[in-house]
């Protein structure tokens, strides 16, 4: 193996963790703020790569654009979910949460089957193939295009959360939701826009990674257990850590399939998570919250 | 302004709270006293909506807040700093501030509230930018007031402020409840520094196991013998 087979693989796994970092970021402010473990958090991911695949094939609208439909719509759609559902649930036990929130994702995962079957479905742009070539390294130009588009979201929602009264209202109820509620906080509406935006996050996901990867009802389960590991690698409810926890899942994966191979790099992720918890059990940030 | 009728309230099975009558007027300090456990902070929770009351009347200034979520009785000026400071850890002691002055009607003097709090608090605004989970327990109880008087309160909540702080702290924030009292804020207080609590007060009440045994004056409650043995060891 190369030196540059190597660094095409830790760019390659950087570009995909940029989009894992987005995953994480969902789920751990849904848990920053209800302290409650999304379980639906793939497969509504899923919904937001079918909803990107219909909007690419019926309305011919390209996927990176579709983010601005796909974005509110899957944000709207989880505080359709927090409202009616988890709400309800916030101060059940954990065993509870975890039930209605698995039980959601197959909802939707059952529901995906049924309306579009199980076959898998595949989003081909004009540029699904084609990469930049940077001194004998080529770049997955859907790849470089998603990544850029998670730094700005990012970005964006990490300026939110600490430069608005709103994100600093969210940020308030993740730390001490009493002392929120008693500086007038309305934690409900609060929890509502937290679980929007973790939706949105997801969904969003789901629409960059739609022109890379297969599209299936169960698709899902795979990236809500992906999304537990970059959440807990990085420290849970903490968007940093998040964001590290994605990148370093992406390089991992990326990295392990071309220096050992690619049935063994899942091993290798699951390996280093099991290290870095046995070292910081609290992961990579610590207990640092949103 | 305030007045609770005939309050009750339990946790699951466990009644903590009988029959509470209180009454708070306007401009007052009252103080209600009462050992570990009498259900003094469970009182301040009926009364800012953080748990609901089973049965009995919570009216704040001829309105009954009963039916009301937390958030809104805060809008209605009934503003609680609650025991155990409950600082947001992670936000700097400004950010904490701001955090005070989140409801609409707050906002506006939001930059005039800060400048008044770090005029109370000297000490607050040296730290402004450190992280509220750093301070101190004195520091943190200063915070935890200014950010209650950020809401612009009508009434304010104290819940046992002078815990497990220094002598020193203890004076200057008896000192600054005073203060803030002179400044047009009416104040309830749940103390178990009762001979403090009872010196700056204007009514009282004591509290044992969820009953209301014994009101008055602050002066006539402490010449009270039972309170005298009770609470003061005399």
């Amino acid at each position: 193996m190369t030196f540059s087979v190597l660094l095409q693989s830790i760019i390659s796994g950087m570009l995909v963790g940029g989009v894992y970092a987005l995953i994480g970021i969902g789920l751990t402010i849904i848990f920053g703020v209800m302290r409650v473990i999304n379980f639906a958090h793939g497969d509504i991911m899923m919904v937001g790569m079918y909803l990107t695949f219909f909007l690419f094939t019926l309305l011919g609208i390209d996927p990176f654009v579709s983010v601005l439909i796909t974005m509110p719509l899957m944000f709207l759609f989880g505080a359709l979910m927090q409202k009616v559902f988890i709400n309800r649930v916030l101060s059940a036990l954990p065993q509870n949460q975890i039930l209605l929130t698995i039980g959601l994702g197959l909802i939707m995962s059952n529901s995906a089957m049924l309306a579009f079957t199980s076959d898998y479905k595949i989003l081909t742009t004009s540029y699904s193939s084609s990469s930049y070539s940077l001194g004998g390294i080529s770049i997955s130009q859907p790849l470089l295009i998603s990544f850029l588009i998670t730094c700005a979201i990012t970005v964006g929602l990490y300026w939110f959360l600490m430069r608005t009264d709103t994100g600093q209202a969210i940020r308030a109820t993740a730390q001490d939701r009493e002392a929120a509620q008693l500086m007038g906080i309305n934690v409900k509406w609060m929890s509502i826009l937290s679980f929007g935006i973790g939706s949105a996050m997801a969904g969003t996901a789901g629409a960059l990674i739609a022109p890379t990867y297969y599209i299936f009802p169960q698709v899902g389960s795979a990236f809500t257990l992906k999304a537990f590991v970059i959440t807990v690698l990085g420290g849970m409810g903490s968007i940093i850590g998040a964001t590290l926890g994605g990148i370093i899942i992406g390089l991992v994966e990326s990295v392990s399939a071309v220096t050992i191979s690619s049935e063994w790099k899942d091993v290798v992720v699951f390996a280093i998570f099991l290290l870095v918890l046995l070292i910081k059990p609290s992961g990579l940030m610590g207990k640092s919250r949103l | 302004m305030l007045t609770i009728n005939k309050l009750n309230f339990s946790y699951g099975d466990m009644q903590v709270l009988w029959n509470i009558d209180l009454a708070v007027h306007e401009g007052e300090i009252v103080t209600v006293v009462g050992a570990n456990g009498s259900g003094k902070s469970t009182t301040l929770k009926n009364i800012s909506r953080l748990v609901a009351p089973q049965s009995g009347n919570i009216d704040f200034q001829g309105e009954n807040i009963n039916s009301l979520e937390s958030h809104q009785v805060v809008e209605r000026g009934l503003v609680q700093v609650p025991e155990g400071r409950k600082i947001f850890p992670e936000m700097t002691v400004l950010e904490n501030l701001r955090m005070g002055s989140f409801i609409k009607s707050a906002r506006p003097t939001r930059e005039a509230n800060v400048e008044r709090v770090f005029t109370m608090f000297p000490r607050l605004k040296e730290r402004q930018k450190q992280l509220g989970g750093t301070m101190s327990g004195g520091e943190q109880q200063m915070l935890a007031i200014a950010r209650g008087l950020m809401t612009n309160p009508k009434l304010l909540l104290l819940d046992e402020p002078s815990l497990g702080l220094s002598p020193l702290f203890v004076k200057i924030i008896f000192e600054i409840i005073q203060e803030i009292n002179k400044q047009g804020v009416t104040i309830l207080l749940v103390e178990q520094n009762v001979f403090q609590s009872l010196k700056i007060s204007d009514r009282a009440y004591v509290l044992e196991t969820g009953r209301i045994v014994l009101s008055g004056t602050g002066s006539e409650l402490l010449s009270n013998d039972h309170v005298k043995k009770a609470f003061l060891g005399m």
